[in-house]
């Protein structure tokens, strides 16, 4: 009886939720987009996808990807889909796919001729299994910038370094200065990545590309990798006294002066502009470390689930094209401190750093980042190796390196 | 009772028996059911979606040559030794300094179980800020003067799990007290006054006499506490969400990320089933010695 009720209570929450003014189709999209640049580049969407007589309904989950997905994939697996749903294209949805739960878009893409567009096309097959196109991609995201506080390098009395190792050389003095050399938050992905960004900058493409693609296990024991670690033991001494656990949280305290740099994806530039920072001026960003200069073509994409409603499944298509669209395109990215999925697009409003990123981008000089390559399994594995290896300096590089190894042996 | 009305046994107190259906289906279902369905998926390699696809002990292995699940062991280990002792030993001694007859004793029994209306995550988040050494303790202290005074347990991986306990044993011992001193109140005043008589001590007194009486609160408050310990995770999460590194990680938590940060169900489950077996191990001797024996007496 009292299980009865409650269920009827529920129902008339959801009901009351769901009712609104429903005019327009409403379509609930989630998404982990919460920090201040993030927040802003969102409504953009929302703005383009409200301007075609729909109604975006905002599901943001407070707490990064990886507490966000768990929610999003529950609820599609338990029969609740929402609307549409960010994650990063590449593997994290693949099974859902595999399983039917997801809305193939071929027809879509063709009528917006999508594989002209989308460029560089790897994203696109990210996006394809089976020869069906199941996502959007929105944006690229590369993890492979170091971002400097011009600021605290001239209160450290040393000039702002041009590459990394100029700017392990310059750990002394900032530290001497009362300065973070490096800021590295707690959340483990952020240590995570800061390896892989080594990997492909320290290391080289291919080094990359045979741990991470070929998964070779005996190379990554290897002294190729070696010279990583060895890189990545310079990070983890200068990142020790980060006492902060949120990716933007550490951004921060590059913003203000109190740490010298950080490791960061692209994302963290919207921070800096929503602190109303410039580049060049008052921070300084280096793609790939300055020593090879590449660009991970990782991202959000945003993938629609198999709904039973025709209205819905047709503002399903219409949010679709939107994404894609020129426009939304620019006004989106340039929130987001991301590069634009279309190389047709105008970006003269563009900063400094992101014309850096576009210029590597047209070169072509890209690879496929870890979401495209690695199982969510390899990765959880690798971030909680180097969560530990960044908090503990009594495990040696060698320890890790073998750990490391064995992880890629039995990657998937 | 006559033989004929023997078969009707089963249709005795007919509603009793009905109004217990659905709680017996759900056990059965629910419980039951869940767990053996959660044992059999540990065999698999389900990755995202559960999936028949059987692949014998290897979830196992790999469970037991991870450095993270064995530092969750570990941790649980410590966690569980700590609050176990402190929250009876200290819970006892509040309940037995409160059983003396003083003077605003409702006022201290809630100050006391106060913290308890608390969840864990707010707990945690208290205490994470108590324990910041920046704005908690340390930096309070340090401002008055000793600045050289250090006391930062979430920051330092080797006893981070100490400073974890510190916040379960606030949170949990008010109800311990309470348990405790609901057990001292159902204690004859003879048996006090016999003693009294003999002139024996009293803190002879209550460890000869008056905690061997308890014995069936002290079973009681032994179960809740231990599976209070065994399914810790949100206290871990709300402090340090299993850092510096992995080094206050515990198995609930890595139960969770696998399942679902990781995608990887079948290497959850496997944990999981481990954490069954953990508690069926502690459980079982202690059933069959507590409901088995009796029946033989």
């Amino acid at each position: 009886m009292r299980y009865k009720l409650l269920t009827a209570a529920l129902a008339a929450t959801a009901a009351l939720q769901f009712a609104g003014p429903a005019a327009a189709t409403d379509l609930e999209v989630t998404h982990w987009w919460t920090s201040g640049g993030e927040a802003a580049a969102v409504a953009e969407l929302a703005k383009a996808f409200d301007a075609t007589g729909n109604h975006w309904v905002d599901g943001a989950i407070a707490g990064s990807g990886g507490t966000a997905r768990p929610i999003m994939i529950s609820r599609i697996t338990g029969g609740d889909p929402m609307g549409a749903t960010q994650f990063n294209h590449g593997r994290q949805a693949e099974e859902l796919v595999q399983a039917g739960l997801m809305r193939d878009l071929t027809d879509v893409a063709t009528k917006g001729k999508w594989t002209e567009v989308v460029r560089p096309k790897s994203l696109l097959d990210s996006c394809t299994i089976g020869g069906k196109i199941y996502c959007v991609p929105v944006n690229i995201h590369s993890w492979q910038w170091l971002w400097l506080s011009n600021e605290a390098f001239q209160k450290a009395g040393v000039p702002v370094p041009k590459d990394w190792n100029e700017y392990v050389a310059a750990a002394p003095a900032l530290e001497k200065a009362g300065i973070v050399p490096l800021a590295v938050g707690g959340q483990a992905w952020q240590s995570s990545g800061a390896f892989d960004v080594l990997l492909a900058a320290v290391g080289g493409t291919d080094t990359f590309l045979k741990v991470y693609k070929d998964k070779d296990a005996k190379f990554a024991a290897g002294p190729e990798v070696a010279k990583v670690f060895k890189a990545a033991d310079d990070a983890r001494k200068m990142a020790k006294n980060t006492n902060v656990q949120d990716w933007n949280q550490a951004t921060n305290m590059v913003i203000t002066g109190k740490a010298g740099g950080q490791i960061m994806g692209d994302w963290a530039q919207g921070e800096f502009q929503v602190a109303g920072k410039t580049a060049g001026k008052d921070y300084t960003c280096l793609p790939g470390l300055g020593l090879n200069e590449v660009i991970a073509t990782g991202g959000d994409a945003f993938y629609f689930p198999v709904l039973k409603d025709a209205d819905k499944s047709k503002a399903q298509e219409v949010l679709a094209e939107t994404l894609l669209d020129p426009k939304t395109q620019v006004a989106f990215n340039l929130k987001k401190g991301s590069l634009p999925v279309r190389g047709d697009v105008d970006l003269n409003a563009a900063n400094d750093c992101m014309k850096k990123g576009l210029a590597i981008l047209a070169k072509g000089a890209v690879i496929p980042w870890t979401d495209q390559l690695l199982s969510q399994d390899s990765q959880k594995q690798k971030e909680d190796l180097f969560s530990e290896f960044f908090a503990k300096p009594e495990m040696t590089v060698e320890e890790a390196q073998k750990r490391f190894a064995d992880i890629i042996a039995t990657a998937d | 009772m006559s033989k004929s009305e023997r078969p009707s046994r089963l249709f005795r107190n007919l509603n009793a028996k009905v109004a217990s259906i659905p709680m017996i289906l759900t056990a059965l279902v629910v419980f039951v059911g869940g767990t053996a369905w959660t044992v059999l998926y540990s065999f698999t390699n389900s990755k995202l979606l559960p999936r028949l696809n059987f692949v014998g002990l290897d979830q196992y292995y790999r469970l037991w040559a991870t450095p993270r699940w064995l530092i969750s062991i570990e941790n649980l280990l410590i966690y569980g030794v700590i609050s176990l002792v402190f929250s009876l030993v200290i819970g006892f001694i509040l309940a037995a300094l409160l059983d003396q007859k003083i003077r605003f004793e409702d006022t201290f029994r809630t100050i006391f179980l106060y913290p308890f209306a608390l969840s864990f995550i707010v707990t945690g988040l208290v205490w994470q800020w108590l324990l910041n050494p920046d704005f908690g303790i340390q930096g309070v202290i340090r401002n008055l003067g000793w600045t050289s005074f250090a006391f930062d347990p979430l920051y330092n991986s080797s006893i981070v799990i100490y400073g974890i306990s510190i916040a379960a044993l606030w949170q949990g011992t008010g109800l311990i007290m309470c348990l405790m001193l609901a057990g001292l109140r159902g204690i004859d005043e003879d048996i006090w006054k016999a003693a009294r008589v003999d002139g024996i001590p009293m803190w002879k007194t209550y460890l000869f006499i008056i905690i061997p009486m308890m014995r069936p609160v002290f079973i009681t408050t032994l179960v809740i506490i231990a599976s209070g310990i065994v399914k810790v995770y949100d206290l871990v999460v709300a402090q340090t969400s299993g850092g510096p590194g992995i080094a206050s990680e515990v198995p609930a938590k890595y139960v969770y990320d696998y399942m679902f940060f990781a995608q990887n169900l079948g290497q959850g489950f496997a944990a999981s089933t481990m954490m069954l077996l953990s508690v069926m191990i502690v459980i079982v001797p202690w059933a069959y010695l507590e409901f088995g024996g009796r029946k033989r007496v």
